[in-house]
């Protein structure tokens, strides 16, 4: 669960902070779509090393949702009988006990999330799409708020998933020091709010006016 | 004080089970939970009833053999205590109590409030001990120990095996229990030749009956001994560990 984890919120971070170049306009963001084609440069056939890489987050996410299956149908049926009397969790977080929700949020969403702005396939895509043309996909996507609203949803259980996730993983990989423990916490935070909040500014600033047709406030 | 018990009452690990109200009153606020139950059961024995089975010994939160799951909570309400250090005066009068047994499907009650923890002593057995020559006693201080390894140590060995961890857990999992256990033996020099075959073994028998963690952190609160989830941590350290050391190397046997 911890290495796959790692792999696929190294991916949300580079994915948030490669989707910030929309705000560089649309031939900023177009060519870094480009470049990540054109991955390896001359070294290397054109997509393969992204394929590679695609290959690689498919696995990660393979194993990740696998792992989470067999732990969660293992430890349901480890209290048949439940606890009369309500319970109140003191300690585990609203975030660590829904990680199975949040976890099925993300998948559903990731779905249709490929469909809109990767294959362009119906019913999710817009009307305008375009391959290659990521700026202008992104406009006409978020330009329909229940698609932004299902965006910022999904955006919000992932970051609970992750915040949990972050600091689980320090522990199941036993990285447990006085000095720095009480670090994992705030850097499980940090790292759900920069990423999540970054995610977040890409549907509202289209829907507010701040991204527009051809630019930043243009 | 007088207050109203919900408690669980079952012949045996077959009978399905049901709750009993008892309604006890004329109870002192300076009298211990089992103080409590104890008043309450002479009373159904007078009336011709039969008394509620729980479990105790030494009634001052050092053995491990209590354990009562009261309102919802292990131990109760009380922070860093065992049941039997519980008293009345933590509640009001009039309360309702629900008491309950530890759930967990390792956990099958025996009768009413009783638990069968036999599964903690096949984890204890796997590995919860050391290989020493027996004889006559070795002069004291031989081996040096670190005082932060000494204090350590003792944290984990504070470890009463009541199983509250496991009762408060979402997951029924005994990684609390089973890291403390690791851990007092783990972080001392007499405990190194086993390191490694005994985090594995008893890692691996732990995974025989219970749930898997998933660091709610739930049992370090229920917990009476307040042992730390950072053991939690040492635990599958050790365990990755002993995945990947060579223990001919390492100078560990078999
Ligand atoms: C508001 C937030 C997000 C925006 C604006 C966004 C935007 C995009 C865009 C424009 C693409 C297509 C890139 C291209 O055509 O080359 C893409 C691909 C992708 N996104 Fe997102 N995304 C967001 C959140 C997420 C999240 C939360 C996940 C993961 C759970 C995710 C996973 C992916 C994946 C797996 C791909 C395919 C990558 C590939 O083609 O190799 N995205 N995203
Ligand atoms: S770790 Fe704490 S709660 Fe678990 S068995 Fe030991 S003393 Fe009881
Ligand atoms: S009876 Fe011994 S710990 Fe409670």
């Amino acid at each position: 669960m911890a290495i796959t984890g790692i792999v696929l919120l190294g991916y949300i971070a580079t994915h948030m902070l490669g989707n910030l170049k929309v705000y560089f306009g649309p031939e900023d963001i177009n060519g870094y779509g480009e470049a990540l084609r054109d991955l390896g440069g001359h070294l290397i056939p054109r997509t393969h090393l992204l394929w590679l890489l695609r290959i690689g987050l498919t696995v990660a996410f393979v194993l990740h949702i696998h792992a989470a299956y067999s732990l969660t149908l293992l430890n349901r049926r480890q209290r048949p009988v439940a606890y009369a009397a309500r319970r109140e969790y003191l300690i585990a977080s609203y975030a660590s006990r829904t990680m199975a929700w949040t976890g099925t949020i993300v998948l559903l969403f990731l779905v249709f999330h490929l469909a809109d702005l990767t294959w362009g396939a119906e019913p999710a895509v817009s009307g305008d799409f375009e391959r290659g043309e990521i700026y202008n996909n992104m406009i006409a996507t978020f330009s329909r708020w229940p698609v932004s609203l299902l965006y910022i949803v999904a955006n919000l259980a992932l970051g609970l998933h992750v915040f949990h996730g972050v600091w689980s993983l320090f522990q199941s990989l036993g990285i447990s020091n006085p000095r720095f423990n009480k670090w994992r916490r705030h850097l499980a935070l940090g790292f759900t709010v920069v990423v999540i909040g970054g995610n977040l500014t890409f549907p509202l600033a289209v829907l507010s006016g701040i991204l527009g047709e051809s630019g930043f406030l243009a | 004080m007088k207050v109203t018990l919900k408690v669980w009452r079952q012949s045996g690990a077959e009978d399905p089970g049901r709750f009993e109200t008892h309604k006890v009153d004329e109870l002192s606020p300076d009298m211990s939970f089992l103080e409590m139950l104890d008043v309450l059961n002479d009373r159904i024995s007078v009336a011709g009833g039969e008394p509620i089975e729980f479990e105790s010994d030494c009634r001052e939160g050092i053995c491990g053999t209590c354990g009562l799951v009261i309102n919802g909570q292990p131990h109760g309400p009380e922070e860093r205590t065992a049941t039997c250090q519980l008293h009345m005066r933590k509640f009001s009068d009039g309360d309702v109590i629900t008491v309950e047994p530890w759930r967990a499907k390792a956990f099958s009650v025996i009768k009413d409030l009783i638990v069968d923890r036999s599964p903690f002593d096949s984890i204890i057995a796997a590995g919860g001990f050391i290989s020493v020559p027996t004889g006559s006693a070795s002069d004291a201080n031989l081996i040096p120990v670190p005082k932060e390894a000494a204090d350590a140590a003792m944290d984990a060995a504070a470890c009463i095996g009541c199983g509250a961890c496991v009762a408060a857990c979402p997951n029924s999992a005994a990684q609390l229990f089973t890291a403390a256990k690791v851990a007092h033996l783990n972080l001392l020099p007499q405990g190194q030749p086993e390191r490694y075959i005994r985090v594995t073994k008893m890692v691996d028998t732990m995974e025989q009956f219970f749930g898997s963690c998933t660091n709610h952190g739930e049992c370090e609160r229920a917990c009476p001994k307040a042992i730390s989830v950072d053991f939690i941590a040492m635990l599958n350290r050790d365990y990755i560990s002993s995945k990947i050391k060579n223990r001919r190397l390492a100078g560990q046997q078999r």
